[in-house]
């Protein structure tokens, strides 16, 4: 029987729930130094002098890099790809974000460095900060994402609009979010002599660490080498090299030992990025029947100053639905914030809030069924691309969903429903991310013993990669699963790309694949004996230039609200999904669920607060950022729907890690529409939000 | 975190002696959160966690609880169950079980506030961490911050819950310090900020809690916390009530508020409105009225005033049910 599909338990479970998977800060490097960053209590500004004497003069206290005082570094803000960010290096007096790096602190012990990070004192000139989107000055980008044009036009709208029966015309906020992974940011970074660099870095990309620290150091790719066993979670923050990575490696050079630094969980609101807040305006029109006439989605969104990250916000808006008219554009205004950057579904989660909230309030003006109107309108093709879907079972996920939740019950009117002092709603969103696919290479050696091993230079971010991964291997060497080792996250392996938007398992799971075919044929033609290794390097399938390819989902939402007291709770979920071949229905079940939970989070609770005078974040830790609890998540029950995709890749698989973290919010918004009878356009859907009379 | 010293008491006499040296740590739950923040900085800690103040024992018709009794076990203890629900419901509705299980009665009546601006050294400007120097929170986000009791020099917040009910309750806080031993009504504990929100209590230096005690009490209790997720979080706005209605009329009533006050905040405005009615919405409601009459709201927590009302109304609701 087949491998791949089972819900295998992730090989790597024991060690995680034993606590001996060692994530990079708990590498054991003989000798290392710490070192703490020294953040600036200042805003914005000019940095006229570090005081690093009161920090030097403590017991224990090896080096303070400051500003000033940096070690030189030409090539500090030299970009590989467009993904890596501008750093914060010590190199400058410029001060561009509270908390930005004025001085790194190295001492013998842990609480020895940051008892004398306190003592470091910095002078800034400050200047005003400028914190909020709108009103600020809008310009257009020159890409909205990796892929995306920032505008497109299709039809014509204003005679779309013009043909529509029914209109609405409506403005959607998001707020700043923050990954806050389980597993804070971390880096050990050990010289040997001048030449070669070692580094345990807590990182969704192995290979970007490598290349960016080679770039910064003026270092021979292959002298560095990144490593990083378990990630505990990165959601995009760990996607590119942050300030501290460059960092660790300066503070080792300069005290001649390696040098371990943990960015703290306070320094992680602003060190490591954050999702930009999103200005959604909506504009959608349909026919008498609710076919859509008309769809104008216009994103506003926020950037650094001395950066540019770009949420893309509108690009489902151009595929999700058959619609003749369709106008997308995006916009940044730049603000005296550090750099925002990829969070889970960056663009997806944020558009398909505002898009899918949209839909509901069309459908409520044209009075139709939210999910009927939907289904009216689907799309066959991507009729932006012009290109047809390589798969697309949304259908069967509208079906499934819906009469698992029980839908056909529901009662149009808004507050329809009560339980005691609850109003009871419910909602509905399509969900929607795109299946994507990089070039990947992977070494296969099978023994002589009948063991196998298979090495890929990517990571495990939790997901399962190291547990999918052998599944692949298992069917296509015809080898028992545990008998075939994976290992993963070190670049002297086989290069593999980041692991991010969703396409780890597509991308690792076709180059291992094939590499194992290749294996199997090798030692085949030797008769079947002895051990051979064989290396393989995967290209991206040229379907994709035919295609259109995504996962679809469909999600379905009940929530409670007191309408007294505007509490909200989210009391059921069903979401319905396609995304391929599922590689490990445990794995795959666990992203999906993690999705939803992020979607009710960013639904209800999350928000990254900054004060409104400095832009220092507010939601320092996770006391005030709130995410779900356990008492916030109700019973979830995920459907996976069968899908073939002949084209997609070698693996059939589509990739889950994000499409459970769009269109559910959106749900949730209009299932608390459906409840109370209030759109509450600007997330979180918070008590006070609910609670109109309640402001003076 | 600064360096410091540490003496673990072996008994109350060795802690009072010590105690001008430094600062109390019980539980640790806040003291080392703050201290690794960097906003207490504690010269020498006297670790009272040892001390055999673990005790809950009847009291006459009231109950004794030991300062060191730990949060779960004083919730769960069932002469607390049965005669103080109030005080469990409050209790339960704080924290997680693992703060819980470290937490004790004498360090949750101390916890300090979560004011952000008092948490976050990077502001100057924070008159309870450094007389003087401002308040980053008026003007600033203060939707957690206070709207009754407040004064310009500061609106932070007492967050503790277990408060809310003592004060309710009408507990005794009983002190042992340098110049022996006395009592202090709980209502009177805990200070306003006024011109000195840098002083928190009537605890003069060195005193050392050592127990509570919580008097008889009739009618039917609740606590009723509202906060921003189902749980482990803060209140916005909670309310711990004892309503005694016989005979279709309220003979006694204690309510006190939680999350909106500057301290642990008794309201007998709204006790008054309560005694000798007939309970009923509108009288529930005219009471939140009378409690919530001298609140003042700031542009982000204004909406506090009328939630607290909802909230006191709701938990007179129930509690009349
Ligand atoms: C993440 C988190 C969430 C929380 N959520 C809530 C919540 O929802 N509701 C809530 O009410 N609380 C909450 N708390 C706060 C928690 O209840 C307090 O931290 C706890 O009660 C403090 O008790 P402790 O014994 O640990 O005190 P410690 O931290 O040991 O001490 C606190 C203070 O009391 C002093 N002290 C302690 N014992 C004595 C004594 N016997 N005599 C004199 N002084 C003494 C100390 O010197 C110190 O100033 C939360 C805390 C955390 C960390
Ligand atoms: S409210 Fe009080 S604790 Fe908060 S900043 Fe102002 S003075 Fe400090």
């Amino acid at each position: 029987m087949s491998e791949v599909g089972k819900p295998h338990d992730r090989v790597d479970g024991r060690l995680k729930v034993t606590g001996t998977a060692t994530y990079a800060a708990e590498t054991p490097v003989a000798n290392v130094a710490h070192a703490v960053i020294v953040s600036s209590a200042a805003s914005h500004g000019t940095i006229k002098a570090v005081d690093t004497r009161a920090a030097l003069a403590q017991p224990g206290v090896l080096a303070v890099l400051a500003v000033g005082a940096a070690p030189k570094l030409p090539d500090a803000n030299k970009k590989n790809s467009p993904q890596d960010k501008i750093l914060q290096l010590l190199q400058d007096d410029a001060l561009h974000y509270p908390d930005q790096p004025v001085a790194v602190v190295v001492a013998d012990t842990l609480e020895r460095a940051q008892h004398a990070a306190m003592l470091v004192a910095s002078q800034v000139t400050e200047e005003p900060v400028a914190l909020e989107v709108p009103g600020g000055e809008a310009y257009k980008p020159e890409h909205a994402g990796p892929r995306g044009e920032p505008d497109t036009t299709r039809g014509d709208l204003a005679a779309g609009l013009a043909a529509a029966k029914f209109k609405v015309a409506a403005t959607y906020r998001t707020p700043v979010h923050n990954h806050h992974p389980m597993e804070l940011h971390a880096t050990i970074a050990a010289w040997q002599g001048d030449k070669f660099l070692t580094v345990y870095d807590a990182t969704q990309g192995i290979f970007n660490v490598r290349d960016r620290l080679a770039t910064i150091f003026g270092l021979d790719k292959k002298n560095v080498r990144v490593i990083d066993k378990f990630v505990g979670g990165g959601f995009g923050s760990k996607g590119s090299p942050w300030s501290h990575v460059p960092l660790a490696a300066m503070a080792a050079k300069q005290v001649g030992r390696p040098v371990k630094l943990v960015v703290t969980r306070q320094q992680m609101c602003s060190l490591t990025g954050h999702r930009p807040v999103t200005v959604q305006e909506l504009q959608l029109g349909c026919d008498e029947k609710g076919a859509l006439t008309a769809i104008e989605h216009k994103v506003t969104s926020e950037t650094c100053r001395f950066d540019e990250f770009v949420e893309p916000s509108a690009i489902q808006t151009r595929m999700i639905y058959s619609c003749p008219n369709v106008v997308t554009s995006h916009r940044l205004v730049k603000l005296d914030i550090a750099t925002p950057t990829f969070t889970r579904a960056p663009g997806e989660a944020t558009g398909t809030y505002a898009l899918e909230s949209a839909m509901d309030e069309l459908a409520y003006a044209a009075n139709i069924d939210p999910l009927a109107f939907r289904i009216k309108n689907y799309s066959t093709t991507d009729e932006q691309e012009k290109k047809p879907f390589s798969s697309k079972e949304l259908m069967a996920c509208y079906t499934k969903a819906s009469e698992a939740f029980g839908w056909s019950k529901r009662k149009m009117a808004p507050r329809s429903q009560r339980d005691g002092n609850w109003l009871v709603g419910w909602g509905m969103a399509t969900a929607t991310y795109p299946a994507r696919q990089m070039p990947a290479s992977a070494r296969v050696t099978i023994k002589a013993d009948g063991t196998a091993v298979v090495q890929v230079g990517t990571q495990d971010l939790g997901t399962g990669t190291y547990t999918v991964m052998t599944q692949v291997a298992a069917d296509e060497l015809g080898i028992a699963f545990d008998r075939i080792t994976f290992e993963l996250g070190d670049t002297a392996l086989p290069e593999a790309p980041l692991s991010a938007g969703s396409m780890t398992a597509a991308t690792v799971g076709s180059a291992v694949k094939i590499a194992c075919q290749k294996a199997k044929q090798e030692l085949a033609m030797r008769g079947g004996k002895g051990e051979v290794t064989v290396e393989h390097h995967n290209e991206v399938s040229k379907d994709h230039d035919k295609f259109a390819m995504h996962s679809h989902g469909a999600v379905f939402v009940e929530v409670k609200v007191d309408e007294d007291l505007g509490l909200v709770r989210v009391s059921r979920v069903v979401g319905a999904y396609a995304g391929g071949q599922i590689l490990n229905a445990k794995t795959a079940r666990s992203q999906l669920l993690g999705g939803v939970v992020w979607s009710i989070g960013m639904a209800l609770v999350e928000e990254t607060v900054r004060d409104p005078k400095t832009g220092r974040v507010i939601t320092r830790d996770l006391a005030d950022y709130h995410v779900p609890v356990h008492a916030d998540v109700p019973d979830i029950q995920i459907i996976m729907v069968d899908e073939k995709d002949p084209h997609v890749n070698e693996v059939g698989a589509k990739g889950l890690g994000e499409i459970g973290n769009t269109g559910a919010s959106a749900a949730i918004a209009s299932a608390v529409f459906h409840a109370t009878g209030k759109r509450i356009r600007d997330l979180p859907i918070r008590l006070d939000k609910l609670l109109p009379d309640v402001h003076a | 975190m600064e360096p410091f010293g540490y003496i673990a008491a072996a008994d109350e006499k060795m802690a009072i002696d010590e105690a001008p040296r430094g600062t109390f740590i019980a539980g640790g739950t806040n003291m080392v959160d703050y201290m690794r923040l960097g906003v207490i900085k504690p010269t020498t800690l006297i670790d009272v966690s040892r001390l055999p103040l673990t005790n809950i024992e009847a009291a006459g018709d009231g109950v004794k609880i030991g300062a060191l009794v730990r949060n779960s076990d004083l919730a769960y203890h069932p002469l607390i169950q049965q005669k103080y629900p109030v005080l469990a419901e409050a209790l339960l509705s704080g924290a997680s079980p693992q703060i819980r299980n470290m937490a004790t009665t004498g360090g949750n009546i101390l916890q300090r506030t979560r004011c952000p601006y008092f948490r976050d050294m990077h502001y100057a400007q924070c008159n309870k961490r450094q007389p003087g120097s401002g308040c980053a929170a008026i003007g600033g986000f203060n939707r957690s911050h206070a709207v009754l009791g407040g004064s310009p020099a500061c609106i932070a917040t007492n967050p503790s819950d277990m408060n809310v009910a003592m004060a309710a309750l009408d507990a005794t806080v009983h002190v042992h310090g340098p110049s022996g031993e006395r009592d202090i009504a709980f209502v009177d504990f805990h200070t306003l900020p006024g011109d000195h929100p840098e002083v928190e209590t009537v605890l003069q230096p060195g005193e050392l809690i050592t127990y509570v005690t919580l008097p008889a009490v009739t009618g039917k209790q609740h606590y009723l916390k509202v906060r921003d997720r189902a749980s482990f979080a803060f209140a916005l706005a909670s309310a711990a009530v004892v309503l005694d209605v016989q005979g279709g009329t309220i003979h006694g009533a204690r309510v006190a508020l939680g999350g909106v006050g500057t301290k642990p905040w008794r309201a007998k405005e709204a006790e008054a409105a309560l005694v000798g009615q007939a309970p009923s919405p509108a009288v529930f409601a005219k009471a939140a009225d009378a409690a919530l009459a001298g609140a003042k709201g700031q542009p982000t927590n204004a909406f506090k005033i009328e939630l607290a009302k909802r909230t006191l109304v709701r938990a007179l609701t129930e509690v009349s049910k």
